[in-house]
């Protein structure tokens, strides 16, 4: 039987071709004990079955094959017209009941009724991994109730053919019909603050820095650059906190729908605590190691769990920008005292002959 | 002056002798001081004020020690190891305080010629370190050993028998001549030897420094210093024999002989009354064995003639071991956390390697691995130098001091300090060719009233604080020896030349020990005062050799007023874990005891919270 819903914790979500880049961050994360809010995600497969069942490959690719690079109004009638086939089409019902169910499953788990949820897109692709798109796709949250939440898997898929997205492929050579679109569905957090981190210094690309920016509410304002986040860089290094600088925070989003004024008082007190900063970065330097390389996470800290356990982990994907230079090498001897050093510890090295017996170059005089 | 002039410090000769000080120029080897001739030259450069190694107004005969210094740096980065971008360290006395400015090669040629040299000579040394090292402590322990044979013994009526029957032809009177020449040979060949890896040491560490810079930049200088820095070294000996004569005492329950003792408590009575028990006495031998050599320690730095060593003034470690005693009765652990240093060192160095690839990796083993190799002598020299070496000269100066006395040239033993060096060889021949030919010392009128005209003078000149530099001072520090040991960085400058109006609320400096504090300042402008220093107290000096130990078991935090990352203040307080901020120009001056500070180690900002009696 196919597998159209798995939650983060099972093994199946670490398949990252039906579950996409993002999906299997959260799986990873989930698998290192690292603390992630509970979900699922809607299979790959559960997208093939929906293209298939609706007779909608030869469509896709007819009206796609419509498109002329070099004319952007052919993007705009492509979407047009598949966004108007899509949405005629519905969900095939055993996904749908297996969404239903995964949902109910959720509610179960967390207690009291339907929880609201944040519905993620988790692309997959044949040709790259799971953080080509990054960004290309929308988010949504706070959606309540399992016909909601069908209803937003629903508008994922639509999101494949958007004419942004659409440009966004063309420009790289991908062909959307090698898309394949997973789709995260998770408990939303009811962030205090939030944020991204970086366990790297995104503007140096110093590897012993881990640099943190937070704001008030969900981390939309500072993603969006609503706001001026609150900034912390600590040492990954013995973890110690190295720098603060408050933000200027003057929106927050209490709920995903639209932002709402920070009041003064809190406008300019910083939005985490010492601790919580050195804490989130601890489980920032614990997932590189897990993954190997510098990562770019999205974190929150939630108002509705215990102290002592209300950081909470969104989203993680490699870092692209300092990852991806080709990085010099740290060490540039070429100028200075330094590669006259680094130059004479090789010279001594060659020449312990021209130093004759040892005693030669002149500091004995004094007998 | 030119106070509203932010561009550059005054110039030596705006400088304003403080009042009774006039016509201290005289009293110096007129090389030191600055002139007519020579002010062009000297009002196109920079100077600083090296209160690191005199923190006071020098007296004429301590100046040596600003030349034999300025030599050996010289002698060593100019011509033996040919430095390639700097030359020595120009040196001059201002108002009995001294100066120096480093000495720059620009020309890209001139540097290329000189590295090539560098190369092959330092690479001999680096390459050998361990065994050229090695044969550095012989040297310098017999250097040490041949100032300790020198006498300088009152004259004797007449010479004695041995002189006729030995048909030796020279009078024991030459003794005192040759022997002052010995004297001030020794001096200056230990000083030489002092820079034959200083310099080389510092650039290997600042090899490694500028490696982890690149590959971290912003890798904080703490963490580089805690990565290299040993863990077991010479330095922390004296106050480690003082920790261990502390638990002796408690072993045969002699702890509350020590309550109670202080710096101002007679070291006699103490020692008396512990020799007339038997645990006393058991004791008492312990304490004599570590005098020598441990207690050839100054309190201080020992650059001028009037500061102690712990075995000259047996109250010093006497207060220190009963502080320790005190605590160990309280409970408290007193060991230094050598394994946790250990750890803690090993972690750092797998964290930070960890985050390399396996080239740098690579690299960072081979970097690191020089810079420690080098370090033990960054760590390890002062107790050669200025401790051992120094205290013996002293010790000979100070006998000279007596010989005049009882040669009725001068009326005090500490008069023999107000003669410089030159001065002091022609006094010495006047008095030796008096004795021989029977008449009084030609010179002695003379030079009592210039004595007493000296000791004036330096009252006056001691009476005040060094500015922190004169001159036009350079776009951008360079000189790494400047940065790493005197601290004297591009920023500091700029602060000493915005802060010279005052009245800030916050002081900057190096950052020199981890961590923050806040407490009550105590400034202690010499090692003697010491004993008003209390506990949970804030200490402020113009520097902290590493031998205020017994200050760092008390004070809760650090500031001086010179000193880089590299300085004994910054090594030790990381040592005992105490926020430390160093070089900040001005601290002495500026902060008053009484005051609430904070000390934030991290950043190197002193920042006063509320004024003294608030």
């Amino acid at each position: 039987m196919t597998v159209y819903t798995v939650p983060f914790d099972s093994e199946a979500c670490r398949d990252v071709r039906e579950v996409g880049g993002k999906a299997l961050g959260l799986a990873e994360m989930t698998a290192a004990g690292l603390p992630v809010a509970p979900g699922f995600t809607v299979t790959a497969a559960a997208y093939r079955d929906f293209l298939d069942e609706n007779g909608l490959r030869d469509d896709v690719r007819r009206i796609l094959g419509q498109v002329d690079p070099d004319d952007r109004s052919t993007y705009d009638a492509a979407e047009r017209a598949l966004t108007e086939r899509l949405s005629r089409a519905p969900l095939p019902a055993r996904v749908a009941d297996e969404v239903r169910r995964a949902y109910a499953e959720l509610n179960a788990r967390i207690g009291g009724g339907d929880v609201p949820v944040a519905v993620r897109s988790s692309a997959t692709a044949e040709d790259s991994g799971g953080d080509s798109f990054a960004g290309e796709f929308e988010t949504w949250v706070d959606v309540v109730g399992a016909e909601d939440v069908l209803a937003h898997v629903h508008r994922c898929y639509l999101s494949v053919f958007t004419g942004r997205v659409l440009s966004y492929a063309v420009e790289r050579g991908i062909d959307l019909r090698t898309v394949e679109m997973a789709v995260v569905v998770q408990k939303t957090v009811r962030a205090r603050s939030a944020g991204v981190m970086f366990t790297l210094d995104p503007i140096t690309g110093d590897r012993s820095r881990i640099v943190l920016e937070s704001s008030w509410g969900l981390g939309l304002s500072v993603v969006g650059g609503e706001v001026t986040p609150d900034r912390y860089v600590v040492n990954k290094v013995g973890l110690s906190l190295d720098q603060r600088v408050l933000g200027d925070k003057r929106v927050e989003y209490r709920r995903g729908d639209r932002p709402v004024p920070v009041p003064e008082d809190r406008r300019e007190r910083l939005c985490l605590e010492d601790h919580e900063v050195l804490a989130l970065a601890a489980l920032g330097r614990k997932l590189e190691q897990l993954q190997g390389r510098p990562q770019d996470i999205e974190f929150a800290v939630d108002e509705d769990l215990p102290q002592d356990a209300n950081l909470v982990l969104l989203q993680c994907r490699p870092e692209t920008v300092w990852s991806s230079v080709k990085r010099a090498p740290a060490f540039d001897a070429g100028t200075g005292l330094m590669s006259w050093i680094v130059g004479s510890i090789g010279a001594g090295a060659r020449t312990p002959a021209g130093a004759g017996d040892g005693h030669g170059h002149g500091g004995h005089r004094h007998g | 002056m030119t106070a509203n002039d932010h561009s550059r410090f005054p110039f030596f000769n705006e400088a304003q002798a403080p009042d009774g000080a006039a016509g201290w120029e005289s009293m110096y080897p007129y090389f030191l001081v600055p002139s007519e001739e020579t002010r062009e030259e000297e009002n196109s450069r920079f100077w600083f004020a090296d209160t690191m190694h005199w923190s006071r107004g020098v007296h004429p005969f301590d100046s040596i020690g600003a030349e034999a210094v300025y030599l050996g740096a010289g002698q060593n980065s100019t011509r033996i190891f040919v430095l390639p971008t700097s030359l020595g360290l120009d040196v001059r006395v201002v108002n009995g305080y001294v100066y120096i400015s480093p000495i720059a090669v620009t020309d890209p040629e001139e540097i290329g010629r000189r590295a090539s040299f560098f190369q092959e000579r330092a690479g001999y040394y680096y390459a050998n370190w361990d065994e050229l090292y090695g044969r550095w402590k012989e040297k310098m322990l017999a250097a040490i050993e041949s100032m300790r044979t020198l006498k300088f013994t009152p004259l004797p009526e007449l010479d004695p028998v041995e002189v006729v029957t030995e048909a030796r032809g020279r009078s024991v009177s030459w003794d005192v001549i040759e022997n002052y020449h010995r004297l001030i040979d020794e001096f200056f060949l230990v000083w030489q030897y002092h820079f034959e890896f200083l310099n080389l040491g510092y650039g290997g560490y600042i090899t490694f420094f500028q490696f982890c810079r690149q590959a971290f930049p912003q890798i904080s200088e703490q963490d580089v210093a805690r990565m290299v820095a040993g863990v077991d070294v010479l330095a922390f000996r004296p106050d480690d024999e003082l920790r261990r004569l502390a638990v002796l005492a408690g072993e045969l329950d002699l702890a509350d002989r020590f309550a109670g003792f202080t710096a101002t408590s007679a070291a006699d009575a103490l020692l008396d009354a512990l020799a007339g028990t038997e645990n006393g006495q058991v004791w008492l031998k312990a304490f004599e064995k570590a005098k020598d050599p441990w207690f050839n320690y100054f309190a201080e730095y020992g650059f001028t003639h009037d500061q102690d060593t712990w075995a000259g003034n047996l109250s010093i470690p006497l207060t220190g071991i009963a502080r320790y005693v005190a605590k160990l009765q309280a409970g408290e652990d007193i060991s230094r956390p050598v394994a946790r240093l250990r750890e803690e060192r090993d972690r750092l160095v797998a964290e930070y390697r960890a985050l390399l690839t396996e080239e740098e990796a690579r690299q960072f083993d081979e970097l690191l691995n020089l810079a420690r190799t080098v370090f033990p002598y960054i760590e390890e020299h002062n107790i050669y130098v200025e401790h051992w070496a120094h205290a013996v000269f002293w010790e000979k100066a100070w006998e000279l001091g007596g010989l005049l006395v009882s040669a009725g040239f001068t009326r005090e033993r500490d008069d023999v300090f107000y003669l410089n060096r030159f001065e002091l060889d022609t006094v010495l021949f006047d008095v030796v060719e008096s004795w021989a030919i029977g008449v009084p010392a030609r010179g002695s009128k003379r030079w009592q009233a210039e004595i007493d005209r000296r000791r004036g003078i330096m009252a006056a000149l001691q009476s005040q604080v060094a500015p922190p530099a004169y001159g036009i001072p350079p776009e951008q520090v360079t000189d790494p020896f400047a940065v790493m040991n005197y601290g004297v960085t591009t920023e500091r400058v700029q602060e000493w030349l915005g802060a010279a109006s005052g009245g800030d609320a916050r002081l900057t400096g190096i950052p020199g020990g981890p961590g923050t504090v806040e407490g009550v300042v105590r400034v202690l402008r010499t090692e003697n005062d010491l004993g008003l220093l209390q506990p949970g107290e804030i200490l402020v000096a113009p520097i902290t050799a590493p031998s205020w130990a017994a200050a760092f078991s008390v004070a809760v935090g650090v500031v001086t007023d010179i000193g880089g990352m590299m300085s004994h203040a910054a090594i030790v307080c990381r040592e005992y874990g105490l926020p430390a901020v160093v070089g900040t120009g001005f601290a002495t001056a500026r902060l008053k005891t009484g005051q609430r500070v904070r000390v934030d180690g991290e950043t190197g900002v002193v920042t006063i919270l509320t004024e003294a009696g608030e």
